[in-house]
């Protein structure tokens, strides 16, 4: 099979978008979780609603909510631009930052979960053994969640690979610099002669999205052992 | 010295508790499921917040409301054994029992009075499971590896919150002894939260009575357990008596021990004697607690012939009770204070009274010893 210039372009900007992507969301999404399952606090119910807003609205709403906030003239996207010289919109980060915002709530999902079931009381435990708070998150919190913090990890990075809708009307469909697997194949499907190009990329993302799962698996399997432990 | 002025509202009941009680040895906070015990315990830690008043460990206050001082629980250098063993699934024997160590060492530097590793490593017999992991240990290794876990941090008190309740029968026999050892070789004082009599029995120097979120009695084990009111304020413990004794002699053809006991000085009554009882575990010269339920303890007014119960022990009546319905609680100075139970009619056709002589007799089978509950 023989790549062409344009889908070698597409499947490695895939790639680097999906992992800084990643990368981002995984401690703001540890946080979430950890806000959501273990604090009580006002206004608590509407952060799990916002949170929760990708996974349910139209991804082409969330997407025109990314460019009223970060386009040039949004109040995000122009402070950023003057402080910090960061152009997001038509650039791959926006693409980075469409497909975080679509991840999170599963992200934060698969990690809550395992938060709520890590047991508090070895965390009180850890308290009297002299550990402060924030020793005690990283040293016995944090390990007790690690299955659902790495399910939730290749969930995201996975979820990341094949957004589409948001990143299309965020950032718009530009090649080598927004140009996403999904958004190449459906650009190449348009065009006359372009379907061979289209099934190569399927093909693709197929190996890709096989690779992700073997790994799911396998990881699975470890915890699995490790779980044992768990009991 | 623990020093405890404080209460808190727990649901439908109120904890208030005025405790000073100097920390040397075993201190044991008996009673009833639900009286509040672990409560305290968690006062003491810091898990748990009174609503009001002073806590004090050893002179350093660990929670006074009005001052608004709340010493965090990694700052009180307490150690706690819970009820379960709370081991970290990820960490391994070692980890586990290093986890404290390594946060004191950083926080206070290591001293010279540090408990040795191996040292307690030894005395738990939890050495050959250091590189387990702890999916794999027993109920009764895993609460080992807890206790020694909170004892090298080198905690200046230990609290133990009923550490045997979570393990079955067979594994109780893996931990008391531990426990004993403990208490013979550590200067750790040690608070431990009990409902059951007999663990008391074989541990406590000091047992404070808690019923019904108040302090109900404070002494030593004898003259709390020989409290005859013990059955209304604990949930299952029934009316007897405790005296100190001393293993004397294995008796082999008999299948008997038998324990000496000495009387208080200057009572003027009978000063000490032997009971002989089934066979106890304990070796010769062995100092033990031993308790005679009043149901097991009858009366005569002069030394009985021809009768199976073998101890007869001279005494003095020293006070009378009325109990329940038909029954008469009697307490007799055999050198140290018995009860026994008896009906109403026999106390009168006895004719007893305070001051009088009599012999109390006590089944050997009383003090059988039975494997702990």
């Amino acid at each position: 099979m023989e790549l062409g210039e344009v889908e070698l372009t597409a499947t490695l900007l895939s790639l680097k978008v999906a992992f800084w992507s990643t990368l981002v969301t995984l401690p703001i999404a540890i946080f979430l979780a950890w806000l959501l399952s273990r604090k009580q606090f006002p206004g608590k119910m509407l952060l799990d609603c916002v949170v929760h807003l990708p996974l349910v609205l139209p991804p082409v709403v969330v997407g025109y909510g990314l460019l009223l906030l970060f386009g040039s003239k949004g109040i995000l996207g122009s402070l950023l631009q003057q402080y910090l010289g960061i152009t997001i919109i038509f650039t791959w980060k926006g693409a980075a930052l469409a497909s975080a915002v679509m991840a999170l709530p599963l992200f934060v999902r698969a990690i809550r979960v395992s938060f709520d079931a890590a047991d508090q009381r070895l965390e009180a435990a850890a308290r009297c053994l002299g550990a402060a708070r924030w020793w005690v998150f990283l040293s016995v919190t944090l390990p007790l969640a690690m299955p659902g913090i790495i399910a939730g990890t290749i969930l995201g990075f996975a979820r990341s690979l094949s957004e589409f809708g948001a990143t299309i009307t965020f950032v718009s469909n530009i090649p080598g610099e927004t140009q996403t697997l999904p958004l190449a194949i459906e650009s190449l499907i348009q065009m006359p002669d372009g379907e061979a190009g289209a099934m190569r990329l399927t093909i693709i993302s197929i190996i890709i999205a096989f690779g992700a799962l073997i790994l799911a698996h396998r990881v699975n399997l470890w915890l699995m052992r490790r779980g044992q432990d768990m009991r | 010295m623990i020093e405890i002025d404080a209460r808190q509202r727990l649901g439908k009941t109120e904890l208030k508790i005025d405790l000073k009680v100097e920390t040397k040895g075993i201190l044991a906070l008996f009673g009833p499921s639900g009286a509040g015990k672990t409560s305290i315990l968690n006062w003491l830690a810091g898990l748990n917040r009174p609503d009001d008043g002073i806590i004090r460990v050893d002179g350093q206050t660990m929670f006074d409301r009005r001052a608004g001082i709340d010493i965090a629980p990694e700052r009180r250098r307490l150690g706690y054994v819970f009820q379960e063993p709370r081991l970290f699934p990820h960490l391994g024997v070692r980890g586990n029992l290093l986890y404290g160590r390594r946060l004191t060492h950083r926080r206070y530097g290591t001293q010279e009075s540090d408990i040795g590793f191996d040292w307690i490593v030894e005395l738990l017999g939890i050495g050959g499971l250091l590189e387990r992991r702890i999916a794999t240990l027993s109920g009764g290794e895993k609460q080992r590896v807890a206790i020694g876990r909170a004892l090298l941090a080198n905690p200046r008190l230990l609290l133990m919150d009923e550490p045997l309740a979570a393990v079955d029968v067979q594994r109780k026999s893996e931990i008391l002894p531990f426990i004993e050892k403990l208490h013979a070789e550590l200067s750790v004082p040690i608070v431990y939260v009990s409902h059951d009599p007999d663990e008391i029995l074989r541990l406590a120097d000091q047992v404070a009575l808690i019923a019904d979120g108040k302090l109900a009695a404070y002494g030593d084990v004898e003259s709390v357990l020989g409290r005859l009111d013990l059955p209304n304020l604990t949930d299952n413990a029934e009316a007897g008596a405790v005296i100190g004794v001393t293993v004397l002699a294995q008796d082999d053809g008999s299948g008997l021990s038998l324990l000496g006991f000495s009387g208080a000085a200057g009572q003027g009554t009978a000063c000490g004697g032997v009971i002989r009882v089934g066979r106890l575990p304990h070796a010769v010269g062995q100092h033990l607690n031993l308790r005679i339920l009043a149901n097991n303890v009858a009366l005569a007014r002069q030394p009985v012939n021809g009768m199976s119960i073998l101890n007869q022990l001279p005494g003095r009546v020293s006070q009378i009770v009325a109990s329940d319905g038909p029954f008469v609680d009697v307490q007799v100075d055999i050198g140290s204070p018995i009860w026994a139970r008896i009906t109403r009619k026999s106390l009168q056709e006895l004719n007893l009274s305070v001051g009088d002589n009599v012999i109390a007799l006590v089944k050997s089978a009383a003090a059988d010893p039975k494997p702990l509950r």
